[in-house]
C-alpha cells in the first residue's frame, strides 16, 4: 500500500490512466465547445500519426526529442530537482551540435563529426544546467528561478547568434548555413532501405535509436549505479544524504549537469536529425513537454518512452487538425498537454480517495490475515 | 544636451508604459508567495487576461466591461491554482507551469473559435479603449523648466492603469505591513502553524492571497490588450510575467524595492527600444539581445548572492496539510 491509500497497481497504472483520461475528456468537451466534433477530431489525429504514409515517421520523430527532455526532467526529479531548464538547455546544446558541424564539416567523415556533434550537444546542454546547478549548491539559490532564468537567457543569446555572427551569408532570416551532408545525422527510412525494408520517407532519423540507448542508460545510472543510488537518497532525504557522507554539493551539480547534457542531446534530432541547420526557436517548447512527459511516465525510462510516443502522436496528429479543421489547430495539442501536466503533476492525487474508496468496495472480503 | 535630455524624457516616458504590467504582477507575485504560494503562473493569468479583455472589449464595445471580464477570467486561473496547491497540496511550480501553457493555448483556441483571425481579436476603436489621460494643469506647465516639463511629458498623459499600476503599490504596501489582514498573510508564509493555533484558517488566507493576486493580473492583462494595446494578440505577455517574478525576487519580496526593480527593468527595456541598431561610441552596434536578457541575468547573479542576499517567505512552496 502506499501513502494515499492505493495498491501499487492502481498508483502505477490506474492512477495515471485516470488522470489522463480526466484531461482528455476536458479537451474533448473544449473541443465541442467551439462547435466542432471531439471524436471526429480524435480520428483525424490518430489517421495522421499512425496511418498515413510516413506519418507514424514523424510521430517517432517528435517521439525521439520528448524522451531526450522527459529523461533530462526524470534525472533531475530523482534527486528532488525541477528542472525548467530544459528549453534552454536543449537551445544551447543545439548551439554545441551545430559549432561542431559548422567548425569540421569541411574535413571530417560523417561516422567521426556526427559522434562528436551529439558529443558537443551533451556537453553545451551540461553547461548550461551546470551554471544553475553549481550556483543552487554552493550558493543556495533556487534552481526553479534560476533555470527559468536561463531559459529567457539562452533565447537571448542564441538570437543575438543567429542574427549576427552565425547567420548564413547572404540571408535575412536568423538561421545558420545548412549543414555538408556529412554533418546529417542518417534518416531511417535510408538505413532501412540499405538492408532492404522500404519505409516512407520521415524525418525519423538514428537520434531514435540514441534516445532509447539514453533511455537505458538513464535507468542504469539511477537504479543501478552508487551513483543513482546516492541522488535517489538526496530526492528523498537530503540530510540523510548529508549524514550517509555523500557529497552533496558535487552531486546536485552533476545530477544537473546530466539532466542538461540529455536535455542537450535533443539536438542530435531536432538539429541534425531534420532541419540540418539552427533555426531560430527550434526547440519550440519541447523543453517544456519534457515536464509533462517526465510526469506522465512517472520518472521512469519506461513511462518516459510510453509519454513520449503519446506526445509524438500527439504533435504530430495536432499537425493533421490544422488541415482538416477550421476551428481546431495544433494549439489544441497544447492545451491536452497543460491539462496533462494540470491533471498527472499539480492535481495527481485528487482522485486517489475516490479511487481508494471504489476498490476497497469492489475487493471481496479477506479472511483476515 | 538638451537632445539627450529629450530622449531621456522619452524614455522615462516609456519606462512606465512598459513597466506598468511588470508593477501590476509583481504585487500579485508579492501578495501570494508572501502567504507561501509559488506563482509562476503570472505569466499564465495576465495572458489570458489580455486574451478576455480583447474578446469581451470587441463584443461588447467597452473597456470597463473588458477590464471586469480580464479580472474574472484571471480570478478563475488564481482559483484553479488555489484548488491544485492549497486544497491538494499539488507542486505549486508544475501547477503555474500548467496555468501558463494553458491560458496561452487557450486563447489562441478560443480567439480562432470566435473571431477567426488566426488567434487575435480584433482591432479595437479609441472608444473601446483605456485612452491617455491629460493630468490637470498638464498644459498650462508644460512650459515650466525641469519640474513643468517631467509634470506634463513623463507624469502626465498616460491611460488609467497605469495610474491604477501605480497606486497599487503603496496599496499593497499598506495592507501587507499596517493591516492585520496583511499581518496574516505574512504570518501564513512564515509560520502557518502559528496562524493555524490562533484558530485562523490558513487555507482561507491563502485563498483570498492568490485571488488578490489574480485581480492584479488582470489588470495587468487588460492593460495589454485594451489599453497600451488595440487587440490581443497571441503570446502578447512575452514573458512580462517572468521579468515580474525577477523583480519580486529582485525586490526582495518587497513592494516598494519590487516598484524599483521593474521601474529599472521597463526602462532597460525603454532604452533598448530606442537603441536597435543605432551606433554607440566605442561599443559599437548597441547589445539590444543583451540589454534585454539583462533583468534575467541580474536576478541570477542577486539570487546568487553576490548583491545582497533574497531570502523567500519560509515555508514557501510548502502546502499546509491541514490536520483532520
Amino acid at each position: 500500500m502506499t501513502s494515499h491509500g492505493l495498491p501499487r497497481w492502481a498508483d502505477v497504472g490506474l492512477l495515471p490512466l485516470i488522470n489522463i483520461l480526466a484531461a482528455v475528456i476536458v479537451s474533448g468537451v473544449l473541443i465541442w465547445v467551439i462547435g466542432e466534433n471531439p471524436f471526429e477530431a480524435m480520428a483525424v489525429m490518430f489517421n495522421g500519426a499512425f496511418v498515413y504514409s510516413g506519418g507514424f515517421g514523424y510521430t517517432l520523430y517528435y517521439t525521439t526529442n520528448f524522451i531526450f527532455t522527459g529523461l533530462a526532467v526524470a534525472v533531475a526529479f530523482h534527486a528532488a530537482m525541477f528542472n525548467i531548464g530544459g528549453e534552454g538547455q536543449a537551445y544551447i546544446g543545439g548551439l554545441g551540435a551545430g559549432l561542431a558541424v559548422l567548425m569540421a564539416d569541411s574535413f571530417l567523415p560523417g561516422f567521426l563529426l556526427i559522434p562528436f556533434a551529439v558529443a558537443f550537444a551533451a556537453l553545451f546542454g551540461a553547461a548550461w544546467a551546470f551554471i544553475p546547478g553549481y550556483l543552487q549548491a554552493t550558493r543556495g539559490s533556487h534552481i526553479v528561478i534560476t533555470t527559468i532564468m536561463f531559459n529567457f537567457i539562452a533565447a537571448s543569446v542564441m538570437v543575438g547568434l543567429l542574427s549576427g555572427p552565425m547567420m548564413r551569408e547572404g540571408q535575412g532570416s536568423p538561421e545558420t548555413r545548412i549543414f555538408e551532408p556529412n554533418g546529417h545525422m542518417p534518416y531511417m527510412h535510408e538505413m532501412l532501405g540499405w538492408i532492404g525494408i522500404e519505409v516512407a520517407r520521415s524525418p525519423l532519423n538514428l537520434s531514435l535509436v540514441i534516445a532509447l540507448a539514453a533511455a537505458v542508460l538513464v535507468w542504469f545510472i539511477i537504479w543501478r549505479t552508487r551513483f543513482g543510488y546516492a541522488a535517489r537518497t538526496f530526492g528523498h532525504s537530503p540530510g540523510a544524504a548529508e549524514y550517509a557522507g555523500i557529497n552533496t554539493t558535487w552531486l546536485i551539480i552533476a545530477v544537473l549537469a546530466l539532466s542538461g547534457a540529455l536535455a542537450g542531446m535533443m539536438a542530435s534530432n531536432a538539429v541534425l536529425g531534420e532541419p540540418h541547420k539552427i533555426v531560430v526557436n527550434f526547440t519550440s517548447g519541447y523543453g517544456f513537454t519534457g515536464i509533462a512527459v517526465a510526469l506522465m511516465g512517472r520518472n521512469h525510462p519506461v513511462g518516459i518512452i510510453l509519454a513520449s510516443l503519446l506526445f509524438g502522436a500527439l504533435f504530430q496528429g495536432g499537425t493533421e487538425l490544422d488541415f482538416e479543421f477550421q476551428t481546431i489547430t495544433r494549439e489544441t495539442v497544447q492545451v491536452v498537454q497543460g491539462l496533462i501536466i494540470l491533471f498527472s503533476g499539480a492535481l495527481a492525487y485528487m482522485f486517489a480517495p475516490m479511487l481508494a474508496r471504489i476498490l476497497f468496495m469492489i475487493t471481496p472480503e479477506r479472511e483476515p490475515a | 544636451m538638451s537632445d539627450f535630455l529629450l530622449q531621456l524624457a522619452l524614455a522615462l516616458d516609456a519606462m512606465f508604459r512598459v513597466a506598468t504590467p511588470l508593477i501590476l504582477c509583481a504585487m500579485a507575485g508579492i501578495f501570494s508567495e508572501r502567504s507561501g504560494i509559488i506563482d509562476i503562473s503570472l505569466e499564465g493569468k495576465m495572458l489570458a487576461g489580455a486574451f478576455a479583455a480583447g474578446a469581451v472589449a470587441a463584443l461588447t464595445g467597452s473597456p470597463w466591461a473588458g477590464l471586469g471580464a480580464a479580472i474574472i477570467v484571471s480570478i478563475l486561473l488564481g482559483l484553479l491554482h488555489g484548488f491544485a496547491c492549497i486544497t491538494h497540496r499539488g507542486n505549486q511550480v508544475i501547477s503555474g507551469l500548467a496555468i501558463n501553457i494553458l491560458a496561452s493555448a487557450l486563447a489562441i483556441v478560443l480567439g480562432i473559435a470566435l473571431f477567426r483571425q488566426g488567434g487575435q481579436t480584433p482591432s479595437l476603436g479609441q472608444s473601446e479603449r483605456f485612452r491617455p489621460i491629460e493630468l490637470p494643469f498638464a498644459e498650462a506647465l508644460q512650459n515650466v523648466p525641469v519640474l513643468g516639463m517631467i509634470y506634463s511629458e513623463i507624469v502626465s498623459g498616460h491611460n488609467l492603469l497605469v495610474y491604477v499600476a501605480l497606486a497599487a503599490v503603496p496599496i499593497t504596501a499598506w495592507v501587507l505591513f499596517k493591516t492585520s489582514f496583511g499581518l496574516r498573510i505574512r504570518a501564513v508564509g512564515e509560520a502557518p502553524e502559528a496562524v493555524d493555533s490562533a484558530g485562523i484558517s490558513v487555507y482561507l488566507l491563502r485563498y483570498r492571497a492568490v485571488i488578490i493576486a489574480g485581480l492584479l493580473c488582470g489588470i495587468a492583462g487588460a492593460y495589454l490588450s485594451i489599453a497600451h494595446g488595440g487587440a490581443f494578440i497571441r503570446d502578447m505577455s512575452a514573458g512580462k510575467g517572468y521579468i515580474a517574478l525577477a523583480a519580486v525576487i529582485f525586490g526582495k519580496w518587497r513592494p516598494m524595492a519590487a516598484l524599483f526593480a521593474c521601474l529599472l527593468f521597463g526602462f532597460l527595456e525603454a532604452v533598448t527600444a530606442r537603441l536597435q541598431g543605432v551606433e554607440l561610441p566605442i561599443i559599437g552596434e548597441a547589445p539590444v539581445e543583451f540589454m534585454l536578457a539583462a533583468p534575467y541575468i541580474l536576478t541570477v547573479i542577486l539570487l546568487a548572492g553576490f548583491i545582497g542576499s533574497a531570502i523567500p517567505p519560509r515555508e514557501i512552496g510548502e502546502p499546509y496539510p491541514k490536520e483532520k
